[in-house]
């Protein structure tokens, strides 16, 4: 990691997110940041652009967190990391079956939905997938996800994904259905549990500041 | 599709609790059976442990699951999948040696086994043995691998030990 990083973080005490605007992996972490009320200073970095970005997190993914002289990346890791370092809103239940649930949703949203349609993009970016076969990948893993998180939450009349707070799963499915409508022509009517909830996300202020139109680097236009 | 609605194996039924997929399903045991835990108190420790096994769960075996596998086949060309697959792989190996080299310990953490070994293991293993994957460039891992094969609990758990596996021969 650059020494200045670990410099600045340690010396304002704030920690550092790097962060890309439509990332929904950043997406998360401002979520999970805003709730906990933390003072980080955001960083927008293009991964395929920035080439010391690889020093930070040797993936060259975002979001990475930069704590002191301690780097994590990984928004599963970055939000589990946080719940023990930041245990104001707790984002997991105590209740076991409760908190299952939620690491069951937050992983198929970052395992079965979000890799699939990152590389479908990259595919219709680098050519090797026209634009039209891209987008069908794309919207056959978010609806496979989507049907499977229904039926999870089947019953659900909580105000949130678990119950009255919100929790990791709201975390997790948030930016998913936020990047499936704005980007993914999603039709939120087959997913009448997901939509309530994403009625509900839009009224919270801590979701409405990690939107991705409202961070720094947004284009003016968005 | 009641176990798990994502149709994926492995689910895990506990009681009247039933739990799908594996981070979910280690991480409800590291609870309930908190008895050679698999995440260590420092938290450091912990999230290098978590970010491994995302890195294995996120961005490795997702991308050479059969169904996308298949989906390559169809839309790109027969066997374009293999150079595809590897090349995710090795983009994970590559980072998550990067985050263990150096590494003393007996184990990817240290002497004990710890999650990013119970998620490195089998990913390992299905690099070597379904895709030709050289491991020399991944000197730790190939250790780790090394030790993983002769470890009680990792060799009970190998996929040709199961008790749905084909007979051989």
């Amino acid at each position: 990691m650059r020494k200045e990083e670990a410099a600045m973080s340690a010396a304002t005490g704030k920690p550092i997110l790097y962060s890309k605007w439509f990332s929904s992996c950043s997406h998360r972490v401002r979520i999970a940041l805003n709730l906990k009320g933390v003072d980080f200073e955001y960083r927008a970095t293009n991964p395929m652009t920035d080439p010391d970005y690889e020093k930070i997190n040797p993936v060259k993914f975002v979001p990475a967190l930069v704590d002191g002289d301690f780097v994590v990346s990984d928004s599963f890791a970055i939000i589990l990391y946080m719940e023990d370092k930041y245990p104001q809103c707790p984002l997991l239940p105590r209740d076991l079956k409760k908190k299952a649930l939620n690491l069951q949703i937050a992983s198929i949203v970052c395992s079965s939905i979000q890799p699939l349609q990152s590389h479908a993009v990259i595919g219709s970016y680098l050519g090797t997938m026209d634009t039209n076969e891209s987008l069908q990948m794309v919207q056959h893993y978010i609806d496979k996800g989507f049907r499977a998180i229904e039926t999870l939450l089947e019953g659900c009349d909580s105000k949130y994904a678990t119950g009255d707070e919100v929790q990791m799963a709201d975390v997790f499915l948030a930016p998913q259905i936020h990047a499936g409508v704005t980007r993914f022509q999603i039709d939120m009517s087959k997913y009448p549990i997901l939509a309530r909830l994403q009625d509900a996300y839009n009224e919270h202020p801590a979701f409405q500041a990690a939107l991705p139109a409202n961070q720094p680097d947004a284009p003016p236009s968005q | 599709m009641k176990l798990n609605p994502m149709k994926f194996v492995p689910a895990l039924v506990d009681g009247d609790a039933v739990i799908g997929d594996s981070y979910a399903i280690a991480l409800y045991l590291e609870d309930k059976y908190p008895q050679r835990p698999l995440l260590p108190q420092d938290l450091k420790k912990k999230a290098l442990n978590i970010q491994i096994a995302s890195i294995v769960c996120s961005g490795i075996q997702p991308l050479h699951n059969l169904t996308l596998v298949r989906f390559i086949e169809q839309k790109v060309g027969t066997g374009e999948s293999i150079p595809w697959v590897q090349q995710q792989i090795d983009r994970g190996f590559t980072a998550v040696e990067n985050m263990i080299k150096g590494c003393a310990g007996k184990f990817a953490m240290g002497d004990e086994v710890q999650l990013a070994d119970v998620f490195l293991a089998p990913q390992i293993f299905a690099a070597v043995t379904r895709y030709q994957t050289d491991m020399s460039n991944y000197p730790t891992l190939a250790r780790l691998h090394g030790q993983y094969m002769t470890h009680p609990a990792f060799e009970a758990a190998l996929p040709d030990r199961q008790p749905d596996a084909p007979s051989s021969g």
